[in-house]
């Protein structure tokens, strides 16, 4: 074990931890006095600083990864690269949107856990070993929970965090339980050793403990990125928690999440690929130079996909069904948070070890954490003025503050998959790679059927768009908005414009971090 | 000409930026982006004459896909270029008594119209499909907003309609996209790719109807004659006069050009249909009967013209399937022509009558005698629906006939059938200009007092100048068609010998 080669390793996280703690003395020991205002904004500055400096550290580091013996602990660059640099960058606008917000006295305290939950995140987009990517998903469920529960004044705010925490903590064991399997399948806790292990242990067909294992953790990580059947947790939490804890839980959280799984993914599609077979669901059979021959049934790689597969369809199906009929604004982002998880975990089902899969995942997940942000932004704008984050709440919004109209204009037409926005880009990236990887009939159905899914989705954004822009209101006072808020909205509206117009842009970009093929 | 495309969008972000306390800035504004978008159109007109195809831009959008950025335009889409020009100049002159939120309405406009210039105008296969969705949202504000009747369940279904019939495209171009394996999706490319025939089968139904949804294909016509009543008059205008065509195009560029083995024969045949050719001609021949029948039996003025355009939309999809020279000339002609024609009625339909009697229900508009109190509309619907009807010396005349050749050419069944919907077209033309114009009950001496009390607005000149606009539009391609079938001729030509240009 090489300290320094850890701490050269972990700069990031080890950056993210100093602006928490620094956050912490400035606000509880200098600033006791201050008025609300100023402390929030300090810590809040504080904390893009602590980001500013962690992104530095990500892109200065040089891409060599943390070994402990022969074991790779963490890896650096390529994907991990990317889900932290975009971790930090969502972090950071998480924090500015909390200038605006007064659900809380103790600006420290949340600013330190955004960061401290932030670097649970970065942890675990670059982890390979199942005790690394237990304790950084541990370090980021528990702040989140606190996040959900920061607004003391609301009931609600309380009763999200207790469901999320007693499913979390659910969740968790479930997970742990199958990494127990797997460890013991494979006697190792390095993610390449488990895959090949599990293989070799699976000889002859995948043996039910396979299949427990791997349904035990796609439970506990289809509870992080909220997919159909682990999602009755985002509804309740994305409605209680204060508006900058819902953007970070539906933003960072779910970019680290999908990060973990394209590593997993990659563990399990590297042996095969590494014996020239084709990705995707196989079951091929090994024949090893010499005699007796064994039948070897990749199990590993037939049963993984087949899990997320359906994990995805319920999502897409339930989650859109679903938003169809909310009348609060916040759990109809829940549920089309749903929905959105259930494309991109087709994306993760239908795998390619080249990197073309990933960069497409990781595209889809960073433009929708950046367009939810500015999501909840807008709805936290509406909410203050109006106390309701209802659909009727946003009527004559673009009489009321038309640039806050127009931002959720966007936003929203991009989370429906409107061309020449984002996130129209992202669905086409992510289901073309789906159909490069298999060209069978069972990815184009599946696609098919995604498609359909996000026809029916603009009916209910169009629904939030309608109270903003058609419907008369009977209020048309004007809503005033705090000028940081407001930059941060027509940044993130701006971004998601122009990297639509030019969406070679964000994919260069992502590109930029992989090693030359 | 890719500048007409620029000039709308950048006029529709002005306009959205301009003061809202003034709406003859705004009005002015949009007149100025629609006129030198139509002069745009005009020069490129005029300049693309006798030659091919012309490449505008060409530029590398989206490496990684092959996706090009890449504008062009062959024969037919110089036609349909000239058409948008031509709507959206009169559309704007329709709509100068927009007082509501003018700004805004004419930012969606003018996007709109962006729109529908960058699909005519796209040689890539994505950017073509970019354009088309582009122009789907304005058309949801501006019947939502601006509409009447029922406009929020109108402009949903609209949206609705659009947005899963290009779910339907999508889903066929990704298909396409990952079948054909090439590094490019322009569609020269795309053509040239040798999709394999089996592929092409199923592929091309599931664009073509993507497309003809918009285009107003029986039995997915239901969004036309709701969206059309509920829309302000530049709004139907648009979607009858050049949306509408956003689909033909599509069905014609994409369907018909990259899948042109889609259209084979089955090997098979079920009750005389023997090829997805059989199955969508026919719709069409449907369409036109069903869409006249039913405008004849309509008691709202704008729902006849709503039925009218799914009737005449049919000639254009006949056109299509006929797959010879003279039908898909005829089709691409009766493009521009029901643009034209289309527009003028929905502007005296929409604008010139129901902004000053404030009723489009026959048994109300009868008793007004409009034609002595309105003289210049009743008038100029007689002009209009003689090239509805398809009159010799109107547009509507030189196409219908040709699609109708050309149909007889293919199928003499699928001419004799249509011709019903033409007799039934005369028919609800005739109805309606009784009804709503030349009623043959005398006025009673009561009725002669109100009148007196509440004169009607006189016609403005924005007015006449919108249906002179047209007017003249649909007499010089009725009196000289060759001046654009000179540009379509080769086009289709060329599409038809070598599939997607």
């Amino acid at each position: 074990m090489n300290y320094a080669a850890l701490f050269r390793s972990t700069l990031p996280e080890t950056a993210l931890e100093i602006a928490a703690l620094l956050v912490l003395v400035v606000d509880l020991g200098f600033l006791r006095k201050a008025a609300l205002q100023i402390r929030i904004a300090v810590a809040a500055f504080i904390g893009v600083a602590g980001c500013i400096a962690a992104i530095w550290a990500v892109c200065a580091t040089e891409w060599t990864g943390f070994s402990a013996g022969s074991d790779l602990l963490l890896t650096a660059g390529g994907s991990a690269g990317v889900a932290q640099v975009a971790i930090l960058v969502l972090t950071a606008l998480t924090l500015l949107l909390l200038i605006d917000s007064a659900f809380t006295r103790h600006a420290g305290e949340y600013v330190s856990v955004v960061l401290m939950a932030a670097a649970g995140g970065l942890i675990i987009s670059a982890a390979q070993d199942l005790l690394v990517i237990f304790v950084g998903l541990e370090l980021l469920s528990l702040g989140l929970y606190v996040l959900t529960a920061f607004n003391k004044q609301s009931g609600k705010s309380a009763e999200a965090a207790i469901k999320y925490y007693l499913f979390g903590g659910m969740s968790a064991a479930f997970l742990l339980f199958g990494f127990s399997y797997l460890y013991g399948l494979s006697g190792s806790t390095s993610l390449p050793k488990v895959v090949l292990g599990s293989l070799v242990a699976s000889a002859n067909g995948a043996s039910p403990l396979l299949i427990i294992a791997l349904v035990m953790i796609a439970a506990g990580l289809g509870f992080k990125v909220a997919a159909v059947p682990f999602h009755l947790w985002a509804p309740d939490t994305y409605e209680g928690a204060p508006a900058p804890a819902a953007a970070f839980i539906a933003s960072v959280s779910k970019v680290a999440s999908f990060a973990l799984l394209i590593s997993i993914s990659y563990a399990i599609h590297w042996w095969p690929a590494m014996l020239h077979l084709p990705p995707g669901r196989v079951t091929g059979t090994l024949i090893p130079a010499g005699a007796p021959l064994p039948h070897i049934t990749l199990g590993f790689v037939t049963a993984w996909p087949m899990i997320l597969m359906d994990l995805s369809v319920l999502s897409m199906v339930f989650g859109n069904l679903a938003a169809l009929a909310q009348s609060s604004v916040r759990r109809l982002l829940a549920y089309s948070a749903i929905a959105h998880a259930g494309y991109i975990l087709l994306g993760l089902a239908f795998f390619s070890w080249t990197n073309a899969s990933a960069q497409a995942i990781l595209y889809y997940s960073v433009t929708y954490g950046l367009t939810t942000i500015g999501a909840f932004g807008v709805v936290g704008v509406v909410e203050r003025s109006t106390g309701s984050d209802k659909l009727d709440a946003f009527l004559g919004l673009h009489k009321r503050n038309p640039l806050v109209a127009a931002v959720l204009l966007v936003l929203f037409l991009s989370l429906a998959g409107i061309p020449p926005l984002v996130g129209f880009w992202a669905k086409f990236n992510l289901f073309a790679a789906v159909l490069r990887v298999s060209g069978g009939t069972l990815p184009f159905t599946l696609v098919a059927l995604a498609i359909a899914f996000s026809a029916v989705s603009l009916y209910y954004y169009l629904q939030v768009l309608k109270r903003a822009y058609v419907m008369p209101s009977t209020d048309e006072s004007p809503i005033r908005v705090h000028p940081v808020t407001l930059a941060v909205l027509l940044l993130i509206g701006a971004a998601v414009l122009v990297l639509g117009c030019f969406p070679a842009l964000l994919q260069n970009w992502i590109a930029s971090f992989y090693p030359a093929m | 000409m890719a500048w007409a495309i620029y000039i709308s969008f950048a006029g529709a972000l002005i306009s959205a930026l301009l003061p809202k306390g003034k709406p003859a800035l705004a009005r002015w504004w949009a007149l100025t982006v629609t006129v030198a978008g139509l002069a745009i159109a005009v020069a490129g007109y005029a300049a693309g004459m006798g030659q091919g195809r012309q490449v505008f831009v060409d530029a590398l959008w989206v490496p990684s896909m092959g996706i090009h950025y890449l504008l062009a335009a062959d024969g037919i889409s110089r036609v349909l270029v000239l058409l948008t020009g031509i709507a959206s100049v009169a559309g704007v002159l329709f709509s100068w008594n927009i007082e509501l939120r003018t700004n805004q309405f004419f930012a969606f406009y003018l996007a709109l119209i962006g729109g529908v210039y960058g699909v005519f105008l796209s040689g890539d296969l994505f950017l073509l499909f970019v354009f088309y969705e582009v122009a789907i949202i304005p058309k949801y504000f501006l019947i939502s907003i601006w509409g009447s009747t029922r406009r929020e369940y109108g402009a949903m279904k609209l949206a609705l309609y659009s947005f899963v019939g290009s779910a339907m495209v999508l889903i066929g171009l990704l298909a396409a996209y990952t079948t054909a394996g090439s590094h490019s999706t322009a569609l020269v490319d795309l053509a040239h790719a040798g999709l394999p025939v089996s592929f092409q089968m199923w592929c091309f139904p599931l664009v073509f109807v993507g497309f003809a949804i918009l285009a107003g294909m029986w039995p997915f016509h239901t969004w036309a004659p709701t969206g059309h009543v509920a829309a302000p008059t530049a709004a139907s205008m648009l979607l009858a006069g050049v949306v509408m065509k956003l689909g033909a195009y599509g069905c014609l560029r994409v369907g018909i050009g990259l899948f042109p083995h889609g259209l084979d024969p089955w090997g098979f045949s079920f009750i005389g249909i023997g090829s997805w050719r059989d199955v969508f001609a026919w719709l069409a021949v449907i369409g036109i009967v069903y869409g006249a029948l039913v405008a004849l039996a309509q008691t709202d003025f704008k729902f006849v013209i709503g039925y009218s355009s799914v009737s005449h939309m049919g000639f254009v999809l006949l056109g299509l399937m006929t797959l010879n020279q003279i039908g898909v000339d005829g089709a691409v002609l009766q493009m521009f022509s029901h643009g034209v024609i289309a527009g003028l009625l929905f502007a005296i339909v929409g604008r010139i009558v129901y902004d000053r009697t404030h009723t489009r229900q026959f048994a109300e508009l009868g008793p007004m005698h409009l034609s002595r109190r309105l003289p210049f509309a009743a008038w100029a619907f007689v002009f209009a629906g003689a090239a509805s009807m398809g009159l010799p010396g109107f547009s509507g005349f030189v196409a219908e006939l040709q699609v109708l050749v050309g149909a007889w050419q293919a199928n003499p069944w699928w001419t004799i059938v249509s011709s019903i919907g033409i007799i039934v077209g005369v028919a609800y033309i005739w109805r309606a200009l009784q009804k709503a114009f030349f009623s043959d009950a005398l006025p009673t001496p009561h009725e002669l007092e109100s009148e007196q009390e509440h004169k009607f607005d006189p016609i403005t000149w924005p007015e006449i100048a919108g249906v002179a606009l047209l007017g003249i539009s649909t007499l010089v391609v009725g009196l000289y068609p060759r001046v654009l079938l000179d540009s379509i001729e080769p086009a289709v030509r060329a599409l038809l010998a070598g599939g997607a240009q």
